[in-house]
């Protein structure tokens, strides 16, 4: 019988008393609950990852604005600046990220992971993971489907859908989805990687959707640059072993929790929050006058 | 949460942006609409209701769906480009809204459609990660996922009808995931709409498509592949 993952705890025991490694139960719930081929599987992560870089690529290097007039090239912005502010690295993790995230605003192609509003996370994680440490591209997809397993009881816990949890839920999920990658594909041990996980569930929680026209571009772009710091922040805490004290079991929960008891209009309806602002506002009329 | 989700529902689909219920959704109901047509419609009118109506052009939706009735996947980037290409496949489009359709999901979309002479009709939802449901199929109801395979049978209502299209779908080693059957009045045509988990043999749908009773047997094999 395949691991379901319903429960952090559930996959570390299991991948304990086996000893494997964590990606392993993920390759396995596919194979048992879809029928897939192990081949299938690796295939398609192969896939993935190499459109996300491809919107990476088109990013940085296509124009980038949308109908509305709100994306206008920051991701290109960002890549190009002399005014660098922590590191070369933090920038092009920053571009990168909003380079992939504008190519979903544009009707670029994207790999929704785990939803397109954040489809800028996973990309400017793994390919800067990448770079940085000199990873093969296996690592990297066992990164992803670590990912997957992370994604799959959030979404079974609580949610990953804008409309349903709010932010959090979104680019919340997509961030912890990247922070547990990131501790696994540098050799962190199971607690840390779960660690990560709880960290940045803690710095994400709450986050409301209030998308302003209703179209997934403000403040969509820069919460995804934010998540990905965050991601980051949380992997260097969880792999020097800085312990989040709250299980991430219980701040899945917490969570859902939120999101559960989240007003309607901070769910992706476009009525509270940055999307009822006078300046919101007043572009949503000019969005969607053209009726 | 019943039916567990795929590792691809989470790196993944991949789609063309920005939203997987405004463009994947949207492009996967136009997409149906060619694969049951079989070709690119003449003509094409198309009816945004509700919330679609006042963001179907912030989100791209008009594009997708003219992408999904050239046939094109949710990942296709042409997608952006659609109207140009349906020009040139002299594929003639309108865009309608209704706004405040009560009895209508809020992302609901029809398709009134023209090829050769005749007509299709097509109603379906977006309900969001690119899921879909085909709600109405030339004024039958339905609830069509369009992700199985899909057999739609329209017949004479005779009986015992249900039970021996079942059978000899079964026969064929064939799992029935869904069916239901449609009929616009008591008497007259009624409409079967079967998903099932794998595809049919060849045989067995000329086998039904010979039967007096059975008028037409349209046969999609899965949607995506
Ligand atoms: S604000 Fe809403 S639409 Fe935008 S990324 Fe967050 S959840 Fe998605």
């Amino acid at each position: 019988m395949a691991l379901l993952f319903d429960s952090f705890q559930a996959w570390k025991i299991h991948c304990e008393s086996n000893n494997i490694a964590l990606y392993v139960p993920v390759l396995e719930y596919e194979i048992a609950l879809k029928g897939r081929t192990e081949a299938e599987i690796w295939k398609g992560m192969e896939t993935a990852y190499t459109v996300m870089k491809e919107a990476i690529h088109t990013g940085l290097t296509q124009d980038m604005t949308s109908r509305s007039g709100m994306v206008k090239n920051t991701g290109k912005k960002v890549h190009q600046t002399t005014k660098v502010v922590l590191s070369k690295e933090f920038q092009t993790l920053i571009a990168t990220t909003i380079a992939a995230k504008e190519v979903n605003s544009c009707m670029g192609r994207i790999v929704a992971a785990p939803t397109a509003g954040a489809s800028g996370i996973l990309p400017g994680i793994l390919a800067n993971l990448q770079n940085i440490h000199q990873l093969s591209d296996q690592k990297i997809l066992e990164g992803l489907l670590v990912a997957a397993g992370i994604g799959l009881i959030i979404q079974h816990k609580a949610s990953i859908s804008g409309s349903i949890g709010g932010c959090q839920a979104e680019t919340g999920s997509a961030a912890a989805m990247g922070s547990g990658a990131i501790v696994y594909c540098l050799g962190g041990n199971i607690t840390q990687v779960f660690n990560a996980v709880a960290i940045t569930i803690q710095c994400t929680l709450g986050l409301v959707c209030d998308p302003v026209a209703g179209l997934v571009e403000v403040p969509c772009i820069v919460r995804n640059a934010s998540a990905v710091a965050i991601a980051f922040s949380s992997a260097q805490i969880a792999i020097a072993d800085g312990d989040p004290v709250i299980p991430v079991d219980e701040c899945v929960v917490a969570m859902g929790e939120i999101g559960e008891n989240m007003e309607s209009k901070y769910k992706e309806t476009a009525l509270g929050g940055l999307a009822a602002t006078p300046t919101a506002q007043e572009i949503s009329q000019k969005v969607h006058h053209k009726n | 949460m019943s039916e567990r989700s795929s590792i691809f529902d989470m790196i993944g689909p991949i789609m063309i942006g920005p939203s997987s219920s405004h463009t994947a959704g949207v492009v996967r109901i136009g997409r149906f609409a060619h694969k049951l047509l079989g070709k690119v419609p003449d003509k094409a009118v198309i009816t945004f209701y509700n919330s679609f109506a006042s963001t179907y052009q912030g989100h791209g939706s008009d594009l997708a769906i003219i992408g999904g009735l050239l046939g094109m996947k949710p990942d296709d980037i042409r997608i952006k480009t659609a109207p140009v290409i349906a020009k040139k496949a002299k594929l003639i489009f309108e865009y309608k809204t209704v706004n405040n359709a009560g009895d209508k999901h809020p992302n609901t979309i029809k398709l009134q459609l023209t090829s050769d002479q005749k007509t299709l009709e097509i109603v379906a939802e977006s309900l969001g990660g690119g899921v879909i449901k085909i709600v109405e199929i030339d004024g039958f109801e339905c609830s069509l996922s369009a992700q199985t395979f899909t057999l739609i049978i329209k017949a004479e209502d005779i009986k015992g009808s249900i039970a021996f299209i079942a059978e000899v779908i079964a026969h064929d080693d064939c799992n029935i995931a869904t069916m239901g059957v449609s009929r616009k009045s008591k008497k007259g045509e009624g409409c079967h709409f079967i998903e099932m988990d794998s595809a049919i043999n060849p045989i067995t749908l000329m086998y039904l498509q010979n039967l007096r009773w059975i008028s037409s047997v349209i046969y999609l094999s899965d949607m995506d592949l």
